[in-house]
Order: C-alpha cells, then sequence, then structure tokens
C-alpha cells in the first residue's frame, strides 16, 4: 500500500476523475469501510482510477455502471479477492474499522470472514445444506459443540429466509435446492461467520423475478446488521434496494449519492445518459 | 442535470416521448385557440362561435386522456428514471392543467349568448386585453416544455401578476359599475366570473409553468414575489360593502 498514514486517510477528501467533486461519504453514522485513492492495474492496464468511498452499515450501497466499467473490480478489492490474481496490483487505503486491510499483519481469511462475499452464480459447497452452513463457523472454531453449530445454522437459515423451505432437509445436498435457494443458501454460509460486510457481485442475474424478489427481500431484511454493498446491472435493482449508489465509468468513479437523487435528479451527465438508457 | 437532446439507445422510448411532446403541443395550441375564439365570440357576441368552443372542448378532453393513457404506458414500459421520468411526470399533470384551461375557456362562451343581451357593461372593455396577457402566458408556458426552457417558465410565473392586475382592476370597475346599477347586476355577475375565468387561466399557465421548471432542473421553482392578491381586495371590499 501506498504510505498515507491513517490520519491522512481521514483528511484526504474528494478525489476522483477528472477532478469532479462530489460526496465519498456514506452519510450519517461512522463508515464502516472507507477507501481513499484507490488505483487497481492488471499488468500495464488500468481498471481503476482514484477511487475513494465510505460505505456503512445504515445503508445499502449499489454500484452501478456499464460492463467493464470497474465496479467488480473495486468490489473485489474489499475483501482481498484480487490477492487471487497474479498481475492484479491494487494501491491506495482500503480500512475496515479503522485497520488497514492491506497491512502485512492482516490475515486475510479472518479479513474475508468479516467481509463476506456472494457471487454471480450461485456457488454451495457440493455437501449437505447443514455442512454448507457449518463450515465456516468450524473452520474458524466459533461453535464450540453440536448444540452450538445447530443454533447458528438454524439462525443463519432464518436470516437468509430459507428456514422453513429446508428445516426438514438439513441433510439433503445444497446443490439439490433451486438456484433462488442456493442463492439464499449462499447467503446464510456468508451470515454464518457473523460477518461485518457482505459484498455481492450481482447476486440476482442467474434468478427469476421471484427468486430476485427474495433476495432483495432479504437484503432489506439484512440492512443495518451488516454493511452491505452490491454490484448490479439491473438499475431498478439498484433503486429498489440501496440508499447509497456509486456510478462507475472507465474505471472512475463518476457520482457516489443518495440513492433517490442519483436515480431523479444525478449531477452528473454521464450518469444520466446511464441511467436514462442514452448510454452508447 | 437537464436534457441533453441525447437520443436513447431504445429508439421506440424516443418515439413514444415525441408522439407525447406532440400531443401536449396540440393540446396547449387547442386550449389557446378556444381562448381567443371564446373571447372574439364574447366581443362580436357571435353565438354560433361560442357554441363551437363549447363542443371543441370535448377534443381537448379526448386529448387529455390520451395522453394520460400513452404516460402511464410509457411509465409503465420504460421504467424512466432522472430527466425522462420528470419529464413524464409533468406531461401527466400539464395535460391536467391545460385541459381545465380548455374549461375556462368553454366557461366564457356559455356565458356569451346572456351578455349578448342588451348594452354592453363598462368593465367588458378591459376583458380582451387581460385575455390577451392570460392567452400569452398560457402559450409561453407551453413554449417553456417544448423547449426545457426553465428561464422563460420563470418569466411566466412572474408574469401572471399582470393578470392577477387585470382581475383587480376588472373586480373594482365591476363592483362599483354594481352599485350604481343595481338592474345590470345579473350580467356584471357574468363579466366577474369571466375575468375570475381568465386569472384562474392566468394561474394554471403558472402551474404548467412550475412543472416545466421541475422537469427541467429537478427542483421546485422556487416562490416568486406576488404583488396585490386579488383575494386580499375582495375581502377588503367585502367590509366595504357592508358600509356602503
Amino acid at each position: 500500500m501506498d504510505d498515507m498514514t491513517s490520519g491522512d486517510i481521514q483528511e484526504s477528501g474528494v478525489s476522483s476523475a477528472e477532478g469532479a467533486s462530489q460526496s465519498i461519504s456514506a452519510g450519517d453514522g461512522p463508515p464502516k469501510m472507507t477507501t481513499r485513492n484507490v488505483n487497481v492495474f492488471y499488468g500495464e492496464k488500468q481498471a481503476i482510477d482514484n477511487v475513494s468511498i465510505d460505505v456503512n452499515m445504515d445503508n445499502v450501497t449499489a454500484f452501478i455502471g456499464p460492463s467493464g466499467c470497474g465496479k467488480s473490480t473495486f468490489l473485489r478489492c474489499l475483501n482481498r479477492m484480487n490477492d487471487t490474481i497474479p498481475i492484479a496490483k491494487v494501491t491506495g487505503d482500503i480500512t475496515l474499522e479503522g485497520e488497514d486491510i492491506y497491512a502485512p499483519q492482516m490475515d486475510v481469511v479472518q479479513l474475508r470472514a468479516r467481509v463476506g462475499m456472494v457471487f454471480q452464480k450461485p456457488n454451495p459447497f457440493p455437501k449437505s445444506i447443514y455442512d454448507n452452513i457449518a463450515y465456516g463457523p468450524r473452520i474458524h472454531g466459533l461453535a464450540s459443540g453440536k448444540d452450538e453449530l445447530d443454533h447458528i445454522v438454524e439462525t443463519s437459515l432464518q436470516r437468509a429466509g430459507l428456514w422453513n423451505e429446508v428445516k426438514d432437509r438439513l441433510q439433503d445436498s445444497g446443490t439439490a435446492l433451486s438456484g433462488g435457494q442456493q442463492q439464499r443458501l449462499c447467503i446464510a454460509r456468508a451470515i454464518a461467520v457473523d460477518p461485518e460486510v457482505i459484498l455481492m457481485d450481482e447476486p440476482c442475474s442467474a434468478l427469476d423475478p421471484i427468486a430476485t424478489a427474495k433476495i432483495e427481500e432479504l437484503i432489506h431484511e439484512i440492512r443495518g446488521k451488516y454493511a452491505i454493498v452490491i454490484v448490479t446491472h439491473n438499475m431498478q435493482q439498484a433503486a429498489r434496494v440501496s440508499q447509497r449508489t456509486a456510478f462507475f465509468h472507465l474505471g472512475t468513479l463518476v457520482e457516489y449519492g443518495v440513492t433517490t437523487d442519483i436515480f431523479t435528479n444525478p449531477t452528473e451527465e454521464r450518469t444520466r445518459d446511464y441511467i436514462t438508457g442514452r448510454y452508447g | 442535470m437537464p436534457n441533453s437532446g441525447t437520443k436513447h439507445t431504445v429508439k421506440a422510448f424516443d418515439t413514444d416521448i415525441n408522439e407525447l411532446r406532440g400531443m401536449v403541443a396540440e393540446i396547449g395550441g387547442r386550449s389557446e385557440q378556444a381562448i381567443a375564439k371564446a373571447m372574439r365570440a364574447l366581443q362580436k357576441s357571435d353565438l354560433e362561435l361560442a357554441a363551437e368552443v363549447v363542443r371543441e372542448d370535448k377534443l381537448i378532453d379526448d386529448l387529455e386522456r390520451r395522453i394520460d393513457e400513452l404516460t402511464f404506458q410509457t411509465i409503465a414500459l420504460r421504467a424512466p428514471m432522472a430527466d425522462d421520468l420528470r419529464e413524464l411526470i409533468a406531461t401527466f399533470k400539464i395535460s391536467g392543467v391545460v385541459e381545465r384551461i380548455g374549461d375556462y375557456a368553454k366557461n366564457i362562451a356559455k356565458r356569451v349568448p346572456v351578455l349578448s343581451q342588451g348594452k354592453k357593461l363598462g368593465p367588458v372593455s378591459l376583458l380582451p386585453s387581460m385575455s390577451q396577457v392570460a392567452s400569452e402566458l398560457v402559450h409561453d408556458s407551453l413554449e417553456a416544455f417544448a423547449r426545457r426552457d426553465a428561464v422563460l417558465a420563470e418569466d411566466v410565473s412572474d408574469r401572471d401578476q399582470v393578470v392577477d392586475d387585470f382581475y383587480t382592476s376588472i373586480f373594482r370597475a365591476t363592483i362599483t359599475h354594481m352599485i350604481e346599477n343595481p338592474k345590470d347586476i345579473g350580467q356584471a355577475a357574468h363579466v366577474l366570473f369571466i375575468a375570475k375565468n381568465l386569472e384562474r387561466i392566468g394561474d394554471h399557465a403558472t402551474n404548467v409553468a412550475e412543472m416545466v421548471y421541475f422537469a427541467a432542473k429537478g427542483e421546485q421553482m422556487p416562490e416568486r414575489d406576488k404583488g396585490e392578491n386579488p383575494a386580499d381586495y375582495i375581502a377588503d371590499s367585502n367590509i366595504d360593502n357592508k358600509d356602503t
């Protein structure tokens, strides 16, 4: 990481593409995660250009933008998923509760438990429903016995709105569930390790409208318990589920603000052209 | 962030919006024409022309219904955002307001037969100039809509005061005439209603202007400085009347 101290992080105000000034604030309440002047390079190619943004617990934050704009790349910086790509290089400052997540002493496995992730395609383990949920708490040593583990499995499935549908078949394979149920299983799996932040990368793009509505309702239910960041291609979905929206374009953050403002009266012309369907 | 005129990727959306703009221009044009015809009928005591205004109001009503249907469909099918959404909401409300303007013109036309009997009352001479100003406000508010022109919209809102001042003058003159010529009270009441209709037309033009401003800028038009409110004078004159 750059040699900026956390003091600098707090003071380095706005910096974004082309000098456009806009809010980086997540709104009221202390930010759960802060990012300052983040750049991502894939080899020579710069995928993210100087992005600064805060997210907090009170608001669901949506990242929108055309394909290739960098929104997923940026999301993946928040739990160091880009570490798995050898040519990826991340600079700038990203903190979780004030802690630099790219600091050498940061345990990446622990970090990914605190900052969970749900992907586009549901990816349950080829194990039972029960074991899908119990896996994380077991490896992180979060349960001291069978009863406690049962409790974690039940509450996680309840929070993910799946308990009533699977409580009588916890030993069935997770992969036998429907797509929407599998995605809620993946959210339950993320919840099971008691994360602080949940990142969702197009969690509904493989789901039908009813399964999508259930996920959106679930996001609404768990808002406030976790800081939630969702990347979506579906602008209506961003409008429905989020309180803060960030619009990315060509690796830059064009505009970040209150979702109702972004969708009724955006400040930047590029945002307007994108959300009204005048892009490209 | 106002509309830059850039085309939508889905061209059918632009087709819908252009069709709506065309219909708003048409309903506006018809309403202006209705005011002009009603006033000409009044000045020339032309009962046939007055009847035509009443008949043609149905066309305005039909247009309003068609605008509302297409706006409703477009919102449902295109899920508009930002300036598109604001424009469609404004279109929906403007069609209702302009239809009301047509109703006021029709109401003026309906009074022509009564006022064409007997001699013209003095205050009637002020009505054509008042209607001229009110009509210009209607025209300019719809011009502002067509051009997404928030500045012209503010100008319309400011000029409504001229119509209000006319109303206050006509109100005073007519009340005086009534006091001096009690036998004309029936006709004079019709003159008052016509002046009131024109005053309301000015207000509705201002409503259109406010929606144009909102559609263009995404915020409400700031409160304008208002001069003398005709309603204040009416309240005062009631007291005066009691004393008389």
